[in-house]
């Protein structure tokens, strides 16, 4: 399914095939927001703000098969996705956004509410500011969602 | 600005910040050679607990060390417990969060920071935001790791490991150890006579997702950032993270450079403790902003900026006022 989305709404980055389920998902929830979007707010101003409850636990699954006993070939490749926040990486990546880059572990999507409004109301310099912002889980193999919006605000 | 009303720091070094103080200017490592700790690893060097710790237990232990129930109360709801970690207690970020908000009755449910080895810095920043938009009146940061095979296997299949004690900034370095340890700071927002977190920042090179950037972008902003309101020739230390890679070390040079910072004293602590990761930020802020405070520095007010990257391309820089 994360593969026909791909082949909707991008289809130019191949190195979409090299991610894990997590990466993929926020990949194409962060591909259907910006795609053609301009941006109200310099590179730097924006921000990738992401949560869930299970960090990289589906990734984490895959990499012990590969050190498992018997049968230890530890795989630099799917190691560097033991890390929850690789796919806001992902996400700066591909579209060039060099301001924050944060990922927590929450109970729930609400409790990321608070977070986003405090990343506002912090004068650290003014101007307009944005952040793709939301819910992007993954816990097992083909269970996965994402909910992710973008937020305008200043903080002037 | 927020102010610290305490810390702790529990490692293979010592119990307590004090204790961790002294074995830093004694000049004594955690740094050893393991050969079987992990089954099937390669040989390694790092900084381990002789007996190895629960992830839930050292925590709790920490924040206890670090508490002044007179001004912090745990059960209050102004109170938030923040963990900073990246693989938590066996891969579980979340439980272990809950447990210890628990065991201190802490009506909130916590919030983990996982931001790859940037976490004990962003877990300051989201602590100070909180705190300064008047959602709680005090943070619990705690921030730990401890060394598994998952990591380890990991770190080797990337040949990021030293097998030597690390060398940060040497020309002949040859990568990083890893170490584990616990750290605590309490944030509030009343004045204390302590050291008092002003300015941090968050940002992404958008190069790579394992390797720093050429040019030290994102750790270049958030230099910028946190330089906001003070000169380069004002900061008095800057701790850096020093992980004793070939490209990190190099980006930190960079970016220190860009940003007006190259002759500034600098701090580099992980030939002591090892590669922390989710306690990192915490340990080594304490330690920078405890140890300048102790050296002959003749200015009255210490300016002191704590620097972290880690993978996923992410940079955090905070900016500390004694």
């Amino acid at each position: 399914m994360l593969v026909e989305l791909y082949r909707r709404f991008a289809g130019d980055y191949p190195k979409f095939f090299k991610m894990d389920t997590l990466c993929r998902l926020g990949f194409i929830a962060a591909e259907i927001l910006l795609k053609g979007q301009t941006s109200q707010c310099e590179k730097e101003q924006m921000s990738i703000i992401l949560a869930n409850r299970s960090a990289s636990i589906k990734n984490d699954t895959d990499y012990l098969a590969t050190i498992s006993e018997g049968n230890y070939y530890p795989s630099p490749s799917l190691f560097v996705y033991t890390l929850p926040n690789i796919v806001t990486g992902e996400i700066a990546i591909r579209h060039h956004i060099q301001g924050e880059t944060s990922f927590y572990i929450l109970e729930s999507p609400e409790q990321l509410e608070p977070i986003i409004k405090s990343y506002f109301s912090s004068p650290l310099k003014g101007g307009p500011r944005g952040a793709l912002t939301g819910w992007c889980e993954c816990s097992k193999p083909n269970d996965f969602y994402a909910k992710m919006q973008i937020i305008y605000g200043t903080t002037d | 600005m927020i102010y610290c009303a305490g810390h702790s720091i529990i490692s293979p070094l010592g119990e307590g910040t004090q204790a961790n103080i002294e074995a830093v200017q004694a000049g004594r490592s955690g740094l050893k050679k393991y050969t079987d700790r992990f089954a099937d690893v390669e040989p390694f060097c790092a900084s381990l607990f002789d007996t190895p710790q629960d992830f839930v237990p050292l925590c709790i232990r920490s924040i206890e060390l670090a508490l002044n129930e007179q001004i912090i109360k745990c059960e209050n709801a102004q109170t938030i417990f923040i963990l900073s970690t990246t693989k938590g207690d066996q891969l579980d970020l979340w439980s272990p969060a809950q447990q210890i908000a628990a065991h201190f009755h802490n009506p909130n449910p916590p919030i983990v920071v996982s931001n790859a080895c940037t976490s004990g810095v962003c877990a300051q920043i989201t602590a100070m935001r909180l705190l300064e938009s008047g959602l709680y009146r005090h943070a619990v940061v705690v921030g730990c790791d401890l060394q598994s095979r998952f990591i380890v296997s990991g770190f080797q299949a990337f040949k990021a490991l030293s097998p030597e004690p690390c060398t940060p900034f040497d020309p002949n370095r040859k990568g990083l150890n890893l170490g584990e340890a616990a750290a605590t700071i309490i944030y509030t927002t009343e004045p204390t006579d302590s050291w008092r977190l002003v300015a941090g920042s968050i940002h992404n090179d958008a190069n790579h997702i394992s390797a720093p950037s050429r040019t030290g972008e994102g750790a270049f902003l958030c230099l910028k950032d946190v330089l906001n309101g003070v000169q380069p020739s004002e900061i008095t230390r800057i701790g850096v993270h020093g992980t004793g890679t070939l490209y990190n070390d190099d980006m930190e040079r960079i970016a220190l450079q860009r940003a007006g910072l190259a002759d500034v004293p600098m701090s580099v602590l992980k030939p002591h403790f090892g590669h922390t990761m989710g306690a990192a930020g915490v340990l080594e802020t304490i330690l920078c902003a405890e140890m300048a405070s102790n050296s002959q520095c003749t200015m009255h007010n210490s300016q002191i900026i704590k620097m972290l990257s880690g993978f996923g391309g992410v940079n955090a820089a905070i900016r500390i006022e004694k």
